[in-house]
């Protein structure tokens, strides 16, 4: 339960009467269905390079749209000049951009219905805001990073950084729902670079600090040991910098969350998502090979694999009370000992295929997956944050490295790429450690997994107790045209893989 | 009342208590269509307004400055940023890439009212769409894609007198195409300024044609094949090349432009020659901003140079590295000349001349791509990336595409393939599938051969 408060600035906005003046001038026009999306997002970004602030910078956005379906098609327009007049304009404009693509609207809109949520409010869980924390106590703690890193003898150069962001929105609809609610989210993260002096070569060694749905206490509180970390990591980058290249070839791995949970977004998370299972992102983020058809009957993984898609989840990155549909979020299966059983919804997807609500719900109901990253931006089907399940009294990570004979345990994600069918993937890491009849061998570099998404997830034997659960997530999800940008979740225990392709990434560089 | 762009920027300059301030208005309409599954999916028209004021205050140790961001359309708003952003600089630390701000420079066209776009741009393309959605369902293919028109429109002001407004337009559309098995891909897309140039038929016939290119189906293993990358192909790997050209990072030995034992590598000969890597603001048709415009800086862009003139900058001429995207101060501490991040890249090869056809002609047995995604750095010290074909690979058997070809994961570096392709293109507007949608659309590229480009693994993906 958050003890933050509605910010008072946003209340004090005009989003009430211009949503009263936009939705009765759509009504007055035709549309069936109008919606208003009024919007604040407040961001800040500092970054510090070798103990200097290098940047800092303070943006909002602050605007409205209208989103009509006219004639049985789509049409939106925004706007960002507050008056009734530019309101009324707004919705005029998205009724005439209706009209163009009527021409070329072939199946008319269906939305699923959605109770009525009359003038409720939300706010995330966090204790202090921390846009509301003076930039200087923030800077001054960045550049302390970077010099307590650079008293490591490996380390050349050290960066640090902190996003924060406070969402505010207001949602209201002809039929008389209308959301108020604010969330505030931050991402901070370090990284040391140094390069060894006999070989030339460069590598560097990064927090595995997962961004988070929490305020400026994250940073002070006992969330995060972060005087560990800093004191781990210029010795981690040490050792990483005189390590073995690693061997090519198939390994066990053991995988943390805070590499794992990549790997879920990537090949989990959007493949699951309707819209993609259905083409509609096609053009550009694409399809998945998780088709609708394979509902029900594909065997994702093996049988220790259970997966939720949860918008409720406490401290979640993509976490609200009402999606930008209006819709009450929730948490639901996706895949259910190893069998792919459900997806991830909006309003359209879910009238599409009214089945998937099940029998209480025969025009179809949303799970609460849409969402508009900006003011001027239309809301789409969007990532709820999508989570590996522990084992009840599972393993610990140590008691899964103990059942490999020769494997890598994986910390830490750097780099990632998956093909347009969530099928091919290919993960690197932080760091890498040699697993020799079931303990830990020291470092290896130059270490990539490459391999098919059910293959991988069918590889997995086992997975970790609660105790090894960590909800890690990222900032700067892509999707849709034109381009947005989504913050997710992605909870994971530690888990253990059989038989993975691993690439040495300096053999593939070679020719 | 509405208050103009240039009444913002006179009014924040005005109302700023610091000791010089920078104000940028960018003033932005954009107008869209989306499709999949041969009908039209979401579409808009959207506007936009963002302030950014940029406070200076000098103390006797440096100048601290803050960058504050809203999206104003008042005088009241552009005063809550303005107040914002002086305090903020007044409770900030020196800045490390001080500099003396950019003096008395004024656009001939600073009065004019911001340009614009509407849903009307796609007056002759949408119709026509249409007819291609009819078509479509017809000869028994689906299509999916997306246009879009932005016309953003830039004013910076400042209290030591520039008074510069660029006008922006940029445009593109992608349209894939995928027969009713799912099992063929096949996509077109280009960038362009205005739509009078897009034919809707003509994108719509170029994916058909592709996707005939697909009817007879090859599987081909993971391996080192001789590859023609068209222009787009080329456009998404010069990109990542330009973004890691950063001269900060690459003197403090953190990529591929870094000499091993410190510094950079420029004058190094860091591909083969006769290879041209430059950016020009002035070159039609990708022609972008004269000047320097920053909002916030890091290593590679600086508050402290909004306003510098931009020209021509060569990156690699000869296939020598001439210079690194450097801000006045990176070119400093590094020691290089001062070489901003210009938005246009062009990649030429000296007396290349041939166009896909002919290369594809004068192919014994090889693949030609359509474009690459999902490309990620794996090695910032060799600039390893990591993606996958997509919509389209085919086989050509003397000089015929003969079919296509399953996609694949490869591996390879921008910087070792202009040193390994045995063949160019002439170079002609080219747009980025990766990249050109959100990031960077205004490219010029040549199509390249390369004998030897290392498909790590096959890809399922269609």
């Amino acid at each position: 339960m958050s003890s933050a408060r509605l910010d008072e600035t946003f209340n004090a906005l005009p989003h009430r009467r211009l949503g009263d003046v936009a939705l009765g001038r759509a009504e007055s026009l035709g549309a069936s269905h109008a919606e208003f999306h009024f919007e604040r997002n407040r961001f800040q970004y500092l970054g510090a390079r070798d103990g200097v602030l290098q940047t800092a910078s303070d943006s909002e956005d602050l605007g409205f749209s209208v989103r009509v379906v006219h004639g049985g098609a789509w049409g939106f327009a925004s706007g960002v000049v507050l008056t009734d007049e530019e309101a009324a304009r707004v919705a005029e404009t998205a009724v005439a951009v209706a009209r163009v693509a009527a021409a070329m609207t072939r199946d008319p809109v269906v939305l699923a219905p959605e109770p009525v949520y009359d003038d409720v409010t939300w706010v995330s869980a966090y204790d202090v805001n921390p846009l509301e924390v003076a930039t200087a106590e923030k800077a001054a703690l960045l550049v302390e990073w970077t010099a307590r890193l650079r008293t490591g003898a490996a380390v050349d150069h050290a960066t640090s950084f902190l996003h924060q962001v406070q969402e505010n929105k207001y949602y209201a609809d002809l039929a008389g729902t209308r959301t108020t609610q604010q969330r505030v989210r931050l991402q901070p993260g370090f990284e040391a670079s140094g390069s060894d002096e006999t070989t030339g070569l460069f590598d560097s060694m990064a927090s595995i600090a997962p961004p988070v749905g929490r305020g400026w206490e994250y940073l002070t509180g006992a969330q995060w040991d972060w005087d560990a970390e800093l004191t781990e990591v210029p010795d981690l980058l040490a050792e990483k910098l005189k390590a073995p290249s690693v061997r090519a070839g198939r390994y066990d791995l053991v995988i943390d969350p805070s590499n794992l949970w990549l790997t879920i977004h990537e090949s989990i998370g959007h493949a699951t998502e309707l819209d993609r299972a259905l083409g509609y992102e096609a053009n550009y983020a694409g399809t998945s090979f998780a088709t609708y058809d394979k509902l029900g009957n594909l065997h994702y993984g093996s049988p220790v694999m259970n997966v939720t898609g949860d918008r409720t989840q406490e401290h979640g990155l993509a976490t609200i009370g009402w999606d930008d549909e209006g819709v009450q979020t929730q948490r639901w299966d996706i895949i259910k000992d190893g069998l792919l059983v459900g997806y991830q919804l909006d309003r359209p997807m879910a009238a599409m295929k009214p089945e998937l609500s099940g029998p209480e719900h025969p025009q179809g109901r949303s799970n609460g997956c849409a969402y508009a990253d900006s003011p001027g931006h239309i809301p789409i089907q969007r990532m709820a944050n999508v989570s590996l399940e522990p084992a009840p009294d599972g393993p610990s990570t140590e008691d899964l490295i103990s059942r490999v004979d020769r494997g890598i345990y994986v910390v830490g994600d750097k780099s990632w790429s998956i093909d347009m069918q969530r099928f091919n993937f290919q993960f690197t890491g932080q760091r890498f450690y040699k697993i020799t009849d079931g303990k830990l061998d020291g470092m290896l570099r130059d270490v990539a997994y490459q391999a098919t998404t059910t293959e991988f997830w069918r590889s997995m034997e086992a997975v970790g107790g609660p105790q090894t659960w960590v909800l890690g997530g990222a900032f700067n999800c892509g999707k849709a045209q034109p381009g947005q940008v989504a913050a997710v979740s992605h909870g994971c225990p530690t888990s253990l893989f059989r038989d993975v392709n691993i690439l040495n990434t300096l053999d593939e560089a070679g020719h | 009342m509405t208050v103009t762009p240039q009444e913002l920027v006179e009014h924040a300059l005005a109302a700023s208590t610091s000791d010089d301030c920078v104000v940028l208005v960018r003033d932005v309409t954009s107008a869209n269509l989306r499709w999949a599954n041969n009908t039209l999916t979401t579409n808009g028209v959207m506007t936009e307004m963002s302030v950014t004021v940029i406070s200076f205050v000098g103390r006797a140790t440096g100048v601290a400055t803050a960058s504050v961001s809203g999206a104003a359309t008042t005088r009241e708003g552009v005063s809550a940023l303005v107040e914002t952003a002086d305090a903020a600089a007044r409770a900030g630390t020196d800045a490390e890439d001080a500099a003396e701000l950019v003096a008395d420079s004024t656009s001939a066209d600073w009065a004019d009212a911001p340009e614009t776009t509407d849903i009307h741009v796609y007056d002759s393309f949408a119709p026509a769409l249409g007819d291609a959605f009819e078509r479509a369902q017809a000869e028994r293919r689906l299509l999916y894609g997306f246009v879009n028109h932005e016309v953003a429109t830039t004013y910076l002001g400042s209290t030591r007198g520039l008074r510069l407004r660029h006008v922006q337009p940029t445009g593109h559309y992608g349209c894939t195409g995928k027969d009713l098995s799912l099992t063929r891909s096949a996509w077109a897309g280009g960038a362009t300024r205005d739509f009078l140039d897009v034919d809707a038929h003509a994108v719509t016939d170029e994916v058909a044609r592709r996707l005939a290119w697909a009817e007879r189906k090859i599987d081909l293993p993971a391996g080192r094949y001789d590859t023609i990358l068209p222009p787009s192909s080329v456009a998404d790997l010069m990109i990542d090349a330009y973004w890691g050209a950063g001269a900060r990072v690459a003197h403090e030995g953190e990529s591929v432009y870094s000499k091993r034992g410190g510094g950079t590598r420029i004058g190094e000969q860091i591909a083969r020659s006769g290879v041209n890597l430059f950016s020009d603001p002035g070159h039609a048709p990708i022609a972008s901003a004269p000047f320097a415009v920053a909002t916030a800086s890091d290593n590679t862009e600086s508050v402290f140079d909004n306003g510098l003139p931009l020209g021509r900058t060569d990156w690699i001429r000869d296939g020598r590295l001439e210079a690194l995207v450097s801000t006045r101060h990176s070119a400093q501490m590094t020691g290089q000349q001062v070489a901003p991040y210009v938005d246009n890249l062009v990649l030429e090869v000296d007396g290349a001349d041939a166009t896909l056809e002919e290369m594809v002609a004068s192919t014994e047995r090889g693949l030609l791509l359509t474009c690459l995604w999902y490309i990620r750095e794996v090695d910032p010290q060799s600039m390893l990336l990591t993606g996958l074909t997509r919509d389209g690979v085919y086989l050509v058997e003397d000089g015929e595409i003969t079919g296509a070809v399953n996609n694949f994961r490869w591996n390879e570096s921008p910087i070792d393939l202009l040193n390994r392709f045995t063949a160019a293109g002439r170079t002609v507007p080219s747009f980025s599938r990766e990249w050109g949608d959100d990031y960077f659309s205004r490219t010029a590229t040549p199509a390249l051969r390369v004998p030897d480009f290392n498909m790590s693994s096959v890809s399922q993906g269609v």
